[in-house]
């Protein structure tokens, strides 16, 4: 569903990756890791298309994303959820409808998903917190609410960009759990981290793989995480 | 048609698009002003343009249909002379009648400059006569030989050259208050312009996280489109009200008042000012449209 064959991206000056291939399969469990500045955001982004690679060739359900068009990007985001490292939102609406606003963009908006956005709510622990105003919401919350909005179109893949970044371990654990379960389910899930601890929370879960970026290149760790 | 059909959606359309963007205040009240103002101002160009047209017209039939015939001449020759120049006249094609003025109806059009006193009978004053013409009128050219020939001292005035300056003034008006319609109708595509722009530019997190959960470009722009039509087509509809309640206010036109009393609507002409504030909401929908469209595109 995304492969990356020899890609490369550079800001300005540097090269930040290069020579990078990679197939993601459906339904499988990723995460990616490296330190910060490493490039797991970029790598992230060109994954759903925000960004275009420098060189070699992004294929997002099987089309090359230097031919999409705008629009063409706008229905690639209804099939990759996304939940971002600052998540934002729109801050004059409550968490309803914040979550639902996937589905108003898509004109889905039926009795039935309504129900399920009650469901939703409550899998993801926000269902007292409905309606509350974004800038309401701890760290947490905002994180759970932005995966309850990046799973709500029911996408075939998310990715979430350190979705544990600032909340504690016990939230950290309840996110992962939530992923998991999206996994379990069939989704295809990536998760840039740089959060050890949580990767190897995860191997009692999930098969998962671990892709770590270091010197520009993306390698598959080891077994000895 | 089109522009209908997509102007139809903006009304009855998602309102949850219209949700996305959030409220302000600030620009809406200046959004609906200078819609406001711009149709009130439109409403008086359009009373101009429609009175200077009627007015144009009036002059043009009053003095097309009518000429005058001058007769100076020595006191005991006048009466001769009034008699073939009727003559003349009565056989000329195009002439429907012809009528001398008598002495009191002289007098009267002499009492504006005179006064009432004046002894008309012991001044040695031409005789004119009155010429009603028919549809087709007559060969002022012709007229003015066969007169010259039997009634030296008559002078045919056809209202020609009174008539041909009057009108062009009235149409260059007339042509004027068009171009202030047009004028205004480019200013106000101007500002919405300018506030959709600014309202782009300050709901640029709104438009990035739409963008972000799959929301495609006619999405976002017809959240903004939407908002600004509305907001146009209501501060038009005051404005338009306001104009023409100040028009039906003006003092009733009166017969010396001639020309500025004169302004206003007629009749069905009432409901011309009405497709002022549609008119204004598609001049909206179309500059937010191509705002929006261009701000998108700017962006990643």
């Amino acid at each position: 569903m995304i492969e990356l064959s020899n890609i490369a991206y550079s800001y300005g000056g540097g090269e930040l990756l290069s020579d990078v291939s990679l197939k993601i399969a459906p339904g499988s469990f990723h995460f990616l890791t490296g330190p910060s500045g490493s490039g797991k955001t970029t790598f992230l982004k060109l994954c759903y298309g925000a960004l275009v690679p420098t060189a070699g060739q992004v294929q997002l359900f099987g089309r090359d994303v230097r031919e999409m068009t705008r629009d063409d990007h706008a229905m690639t985001r209804r099939q990759i959820g996304v939940v971002h490292q600052d998540c934002q939102f729109l801050d004059h609406l409550p968490v309803r409808e914040n979550v639902a606003l996937p589905l108003a963009v898509s004109g889905r908006e039926s009795l039935e998903n309504v129900a399920n956005l009650k469901e939703l709510l409550s899998w993801v622990g926000l269902g007292s917190r409905a309606g509350a105003l974004p800038p309401e919401l701890s760290g947490g919350e905002r994180q759970r609410a932005a995966l309850a909005r990046a799973v709500i179109m029911s996408p075939d893949v998310v990715l979430a960009d350190e979705p544990t970044g600032n909340v504690d371990w016990e939230m950290s654990q309840r996110l992962l759990q939530l992923l998991v379960e999206l996994n379990k389910m069939g989704k295809t899930i990536m998760i840039a981290t740089h959060d050890m601890n949580l990767i190897r929370a995860a191997k009692g879960h999930v098969q998962a793989r671990v892709l770590r970026i270091s010197n520009r290149k993306l390698q598959l760790a080891g077994a000895d995480l | 048609m089109k522009v209908f059909r997509a102007l139809s959606t903006v009304f009855v359309g998602d309102a949850q698009a219209d949700r996305v963007v959030p409220p302000t205040g600030y620009t809406a009240r200046l959004t609906l002003f200078a819609a406001g103002a711009m149709a009130f101002l439109t409403v008086f160009a359009l009373a101009l343009s429609l009175a200077t047209g009627r007015l144009a017209t009036r002059w043009g039939n009053e003095l097309a249909q009518s000429s005058t015939l001058r007769i100076s001449a020595p006191a005991e020759q006048l009466d001769a002379q009034t008699e073939t120049a009727l003559r003349v006249l009565e056989s000329t094609p195009g002439v429907a009648s012809a009528r001398p003025l008598s002495s009191e109806e002289q007098r009267d059009l002499l009492s504006p400059w005179f006064g009432p006193d004046l002894p008309v009978d012991s001044l040695p004053i031409p005789q004119l006569i009155e010429i009603k013409e028919t549809e087709q009128g007559y060969d002022a050219i012709g007229l003015r030989h066969r007169l010259q020939a039997e009634v030296p001292g008559a002078v045919l005035d056809d209202h020609t050259r009174w008539r041909k300056p009057l009108e062009k003034a009235a149409g260059r008006l007339r042509f004027l208050g068009w171009v202030s319609i047009a004028l205004i109708g480019a200013a106000t595509a101007a500002m919405i312009t300018l506030a959709a722009n600014a309202a782009l530019s300050a709901n640029a997190q709104v438009i990035s996280v739409l963008r972000l959960i799959g929301a495609q470009d006619a999405y976002i722009a017809q959240a903004f489109v939407r908002r600004f039509t509305l907001r146009s087509l209501a501060g038009a509809l005051v404005g338009t009200v306001l104009g023409m309640a100040a028009i039906f206010l003006l003092p009733a036109a009166q017969d010396e008042g001639g020309f500025l009393t004169g302004l206003g609507f007629s009749g069905v002409g009432w409901a011309l000012p009405l497709i002022v504030p549609p008119l204004a909401a598609v001049v909206a929908y179309l500059a937010t449209g191509a705002a929006a469209r261009r701000t998108l595109r700017e962006l990643t």
